[in-house]
């Protein structure tokens, strides 16, 4: 359409244009302001708190900087963990369920209509309300630890919700060193793959980078100390039963994804496998699931965004101010409303904006850049 | 043949690990309370007690009330926006228009906690505070960018020639809207409106947080308070969770269709 | 000022009726504590029949979401007229000091409390030269309860010190109690804590940690958590799954012999679950604190900026009269913060604890807001739970004097 040649493209703009203004200041301008009180002392004085007009000082990345190496913080260093290894097997878990479901399902057994509803339903209820019916299933002496007893077997032990055990731990301090030495695995692995497929310059540069990286991990890495004290963190088992239930709930979710992309592969290039001589678990292995993968891939930053959000689950199953299953989300709703340090929690908010944003805006350009192409 | 039966087997499994919870709500909130003990959690009632239901029922009607009216008017309010923001997005594509969409797509990505506190300060100075009309502004304005988003993805598959043969005809913008557009989006609007009716009932964080009076809050935010009030009586709890379940879970039965398309609109490209 | 106590004239005129308006009342009295409000809030439609009165309760965790609402509300520039908080600190390091509230001295002065309420009490409402909240009630946070038979059956009797507790407790658990002492989830860690705290440190110590005198790293204090450890070690692993009440429960059950918690527990086992004071459960102070009340109180205050002032006045006048503390507390299961009360009104555990609080020293409680701000004893949690994973004293007392210096404690 050409632009502007006429009265109706300019009530297009001016009719798009409330709601541009609206989303510029409640996500821009707010998210702006949010940044601008991380970088204040509001709420350091009990006085300012809460007054009607409170005088605030500008500390810059004061906040930041306690947040990530200051001693009563550990908190939400810990919290941090907590909610990494939440998303890493949380995502994990409804992948994995999802595509067992979704591939049985594609295989057309009787009455698949109703699992397929069973799968889904739980996608239509509240996190409040799973989190409800689930810390009753959890209960330390009931519940699920019962359900053994029910069929004459001696009763479950596991404190669900209320274990204090951690295992995986790690020392905080070695976080850079693990972090180098991982994804420089991952650039070797990049680059490599892309030297193979005769992608010079692109190998060339990801192995260089691997190199710096791996080399930096061996020789200076191992002196780096984040904390002036050891700080041991990992992974709480009282998160397991919280896992189990956001599984339940989310589940449904990657299997409707898999079953649509699994009944976009064309029967055509089944039969020409099996022709071919291919077995079932070859025709999966070789050809449908490589095809699945950028659904894998839309599915993982689509939960992994909502695992770093997680706060309505874990609030109706263990509560605002259980330390060990809180996540930033939670502690950053404890330090504005509970210890009043509104600057801490406005620091919180942000970096949990930068974890998602870190997530999202390569998935949402990758997203529009290929529509564009289409 | 073994094939077939791990197959059923692993669907039995998974039926059961989906539905024990529902079995335990109902049996748990149909229980007496003296009868509610952790030894007989998965034991049917012995008496069938459904006063729970009417308890629950006169505590949480006033927060079905207000759930329903939030939950209304903010979904029919931003299916509106949505669709006509979907269409100029979608017809009248302005240049700068590539860069506006993502920006707004943005908006339902991000952790509310990050707009949080200057949001309530700023619902109070436009004199919305603490009622229910700021949340459903809230609700509006950060359901934008979906509906927005499944309106634009919707009418992209509308044919250009309808619309250029409505110009040729003499409509403008918003007779085009009348006259091709708005007729042909039934199935878009029921798509947005189950999706963000389900949405808006189920958020807790704004409605915690915004709303003040207990006279006024959702239900999401009673159920919470009851459950994790102290001296926890499951029964009312459980019969509470299946109130406040009630009616996404039967737009689900009823539409369920339409969810899915929803479900899979919301991972961006669909 | 003037106009001010032209109001107050103008209502003590009219002494009935004359009120109109809205009064809306903000609490986290709910549930089996709903009864001793709306008993006051009946009393004071009795008076004032032509003002519509609210009540608007949030419920749960001890008041802590309570606090959360109310901060919005306060922050969001919607004061309700008058709220629950916890009388002291919590009330003067939050509200106070932000100029949230009204000075009610003069109220004070005309209604003559300052003679009817214990000068220690006074003291901890006060503020830079003001008194800033009205008592209604008083619990008492170092008790211990337990189930007497049981303990008969146990062939054990209440320890007095803690010393005697953990000799008590390695007793008991040779007799297959696995957890003598019964704990629910978080805050009432830091309740236990606070017992054991004023156990190993004594009253004049206890008040030392938080007027500043005392550090929280000072031997004595990295003491407490020393006995604490040892402590927590008689208690039931599954804590942070339970409620107040169901650690209570386990007493009356008989699983756990003891349970410290605040004397809201007795009101429970007498209006819940039916149990006659002395018999159905005993009590005793908390080991080593006898002779010591270690106190929390509810009180209302007067927000600045609500619209109906007048009527919160003849409110708070209801709360500190002898009338409206002996419709309350009776129900409330607390007892009047007055000493001229009613005691044939209250039951026998109330009367006990009546005596105490005249003759004992009183000191105030930290996870009840007494003696700390809200900045303070939210982050507690922090300190508890630094030493829960970590079991080192050292760590745990660093840590709470680093939060002490941050909110700049005693100062």
């Amino acid at each position: 359409m050409k632009w502007l040649r006429n009265l109706d493209s300019l009530v297009a703009v001016l009719t798009l244009l409330p709601s541009v203004i609206l989303l510029a200041i409640f996500v821009y301008g707010f998210i702006g302001q949010t940044i601008q009180t991380s970088l204040t002392n509001w709420g350091k004085d009990p006085a300012q708190a809460l007054a009607i007009n409170p005088v605030l000082q500008f500390v810059g990345l004061e906040n930041y900087k306690e947040l990530f190496s200051g001693f009563i913080h550990g908190r939400f260093r810990q919290d941090l963990v907590n909610n990494i290894f939440f998303t890493v097997f949380f995502v994990g878990g409804c992948l994995l369920v999802g595509l067992s479901l979704a591939i049985i399902l594609d295989r057309g057994p009787k009455g698949e209509g109703f699992f397929r509803t069973v799968f889904l339903f739980p996608m239509s209820l509240s996190f409040i309300v799973t989190g409800t019916i689930w810390r009753w299933m959890l209960q330390p002496a009931g519940g699920v630890n019962q359900l053994p007893a029910a069929v004459g077997l001696p009763e479950g032990r596991f404190a669900w919700l209320t274990s204090r055990q951690q295992v995986l731990q790690f020392d905080w301090n070695h976080l850079p060193l693990f972090t180098a030495w991982l994804i420089g695995l991952i650039l070797l692995w990049i680059g490599i793959s892309a030297l193979r497929n005769a992608q010079v310059r692109r190998g060339w540069i990801a192995v260089g980078s691997a190199a710096l990286l791996i080399g930096w991990a061996i020789f200076i890495g191992p002196r780096v100390q984040l904390l002036p004290f050891p700080e041991i963190h990992g992974f709480n088992l009282a998160f397991i039963g919280i896992i189990i239930a956001a599984i339940w709930q989310m589940s449904g979710y990657t299997m409707a994804l898999y079953l649509a992309g699994l009944r976009g592969v064309p029967e055509e290039l089944r039969e020409a496998a099996r022709v071919d001589g291919a077995s079932e678990v070859q025709l999966y292995r070789r050809i449908i699931l490589p095809m699945l993968a950028p659904i894998t891939l839309s599915a993982m930053i689509i939960l992994g965004h909502i695992s770093l959000k997680i706060f309505d689950l874990i609030w109706a199953m263990t509560g605002v101010d259980n330390a060990p299953t809180e996540v930033p989300a939670l502690l950053m709703y404890v330090t504005t409303f509970r210890s009043n340090i509104i600057a801490d929690g406005a620091a919180i908010a942000t970096i949990l904006l930068l974890l998602v944003a870190l997530v999202i805006v390569p998935y949402l350009y990758s997203q529009l850049r290929s529509e564009v192409r289409r | 043949m073994i094939w077939r039966v791990v197959q059923y087997s692993i669907l039995a499994l998974a039926t059961l690990f989906f539905l024990l919870p529902v079995y335990l709500v109902v049996v748990t909130a149909l229980k007496e309370p003296a009868a509610i003990t952790l030894e007989s959690t998965w034991q049917l009632p012995r008496v069938w007690y459904w006063e729970s239901f009417a308890q629950a029922w006169s505590a949480f009607l006033p927060k079905l009330q207000n759930s329903f009216f939030l939950t209304v008017t903010a979904t029919l309010l931003s299916a509106m926006l949505g669709s006509i923001n979907g269409y100029v997005l979608s017809k009248w594509k302005f240049p700068g228009a590539n860069i506006i969409f993502p920006l707004m797509l943005f908006g339902m990505f991000i952790p509310y906690q990050a707009v949080l506190i200057p949001l309530f300060q700023f619902i109070r100075e436009i004199g919305l505070g603490g009622s229910l009309w700021g949340l459903i502004l809230v609700h509006v304005v950060y359901g934008l960018p979906i509906t927005t988003l499944i309106f634009r993805n919707y009418y992209a598959e509308i044919p250009d020639e309808l619309v250029e043969a409505s110009r040729i005809d003499g409509a403008g913008f918003w007779g085009i809207y009348r006259n091709v557009i708005f007729p042909l989006s039934i199935p878009g609007f029921v798509v947005v409106i189950i999706w963000q009716f389900t949405q808006i009932w189920n958020e807790f964080l704004f409605a915690v947080t915004l709303v003040s009076s207990p006279s006024s809050q959702p239900i999401t935010v009673a159920l919470a308070q009851l459950a994790g009030g102290e001296a926890v009586k499951w029964n009312l709890p459980m019969a509470g969770a299946l109130l406040a379940a009630l009616p996404t879970l039967l737009v689900y039965i009823l539409l369920g269709r339409y969810f899915i398309r929803g479900l899979l609109a919301g991972s961006v490209k669909g | 000022m003037r106009k001010w106590l032209l109001a107050l004239a103008a209502t003590a005129l009219g002494s009935v009726s004359l009120a109109q308006g809205k009064l809306e009342i903000f609490s986290w009295w709910a549930g089996d504590e709903g009864p001793a409000l709306q008993a006051l809030l009946d009393l004071y439609k009795k008076k004032y029949p032509n003002v519509e009165v609210v009540n608007a309760t949030v419920t749960g965790g001890s008041g802590v979401n309570a606090r959360a609402v109310l901060k919005t509300r306060m922050l969001g520039g919607d004061p309700p007229d008058s709220f629950q908080v916890h009388a002291g600190q919590e009330l003067i390091g939050t509200w106070v000091v932000a100029g949230r509230m009204e000075d009610l001295t003069s109220l004070y002065k005309s209604e003559g409390w300052l003679t009817r309420f214990p000068k220690g009490l006074i003291d901890l409402l006060s503020y830079n030269g003001g008194i800033w909240s009205v008592p209604v009630n008083i619990h008492r946070s170092n008790v211990m309860w337990y189930n007497p038979a049981k303990l008969r059956e146990w062939g054990v009797t209440p320890p007095k010190t803690w010393t005697e507790f953990l000799s008590t407790c390695a007793t008991l658990k040779g007799k297959g109690v696995e957890a003598p002492l019964a704990v629910g989830e978080a805050w009432t860690q830091q309740h236990l804590w606070e017992s054991v705290a004023l156990g190993v440190l004594g009253p004049d110590n206890w008040a030392a940690l938080w007027s500043g005198k005392l550090k929280f790293n000072d031997p004595k204090a990295i003491a407490v958590w020393d006995t604490f450890g040892k402590v927590l070690d008689c208690t039931n692993k599954d804590a942070s799954g339970l409620s107040w009440q169901q650690a209570t429960d386990r007493v009356v059950q008989g699983q756990s012999a003891f349970n410290i918690m605040g004397d809201w527990a007795a009101g429970y086992m007498v209006t819940t679950l039916k149990l006659k004071p002395g018999e159905g459960f005993g009590w005793a102070p908390a080991p080593s604190t006898s002779g010591t009340f270690m106190m929390l109180s509810d009180s209302f205050g007067l927000p600045r900026g609500v619209k109906n002032r007048a009527n919160v006045i003849n409110w708070l006048k209801l709360l500190g009269s002898k009338e409206g503390q002996d419709t309350f507390n009776p129900l409330k299961g607390s007892i009047a913060a007055r000493t001229d009360s009613d005691l044939s009104k209250y039951n026998a555990y109330l009367q006990s604890a009546a005596r105490d609080w005249k003759n004992n020293k009183i000191v105030g409680s930290l996870v009840h807001g007494a003696v700390a701000p809200e900045s303070f004893s939210s982050q507690f949690g922090t300190v508890m739970e630094i030493y829960l994973s970590s079991k080192n004293s050292r760590a745990a007392a660093n840590a709470a004097q680093a939060i002490a210096d941050q909110v700049r404690l005693g100062r």
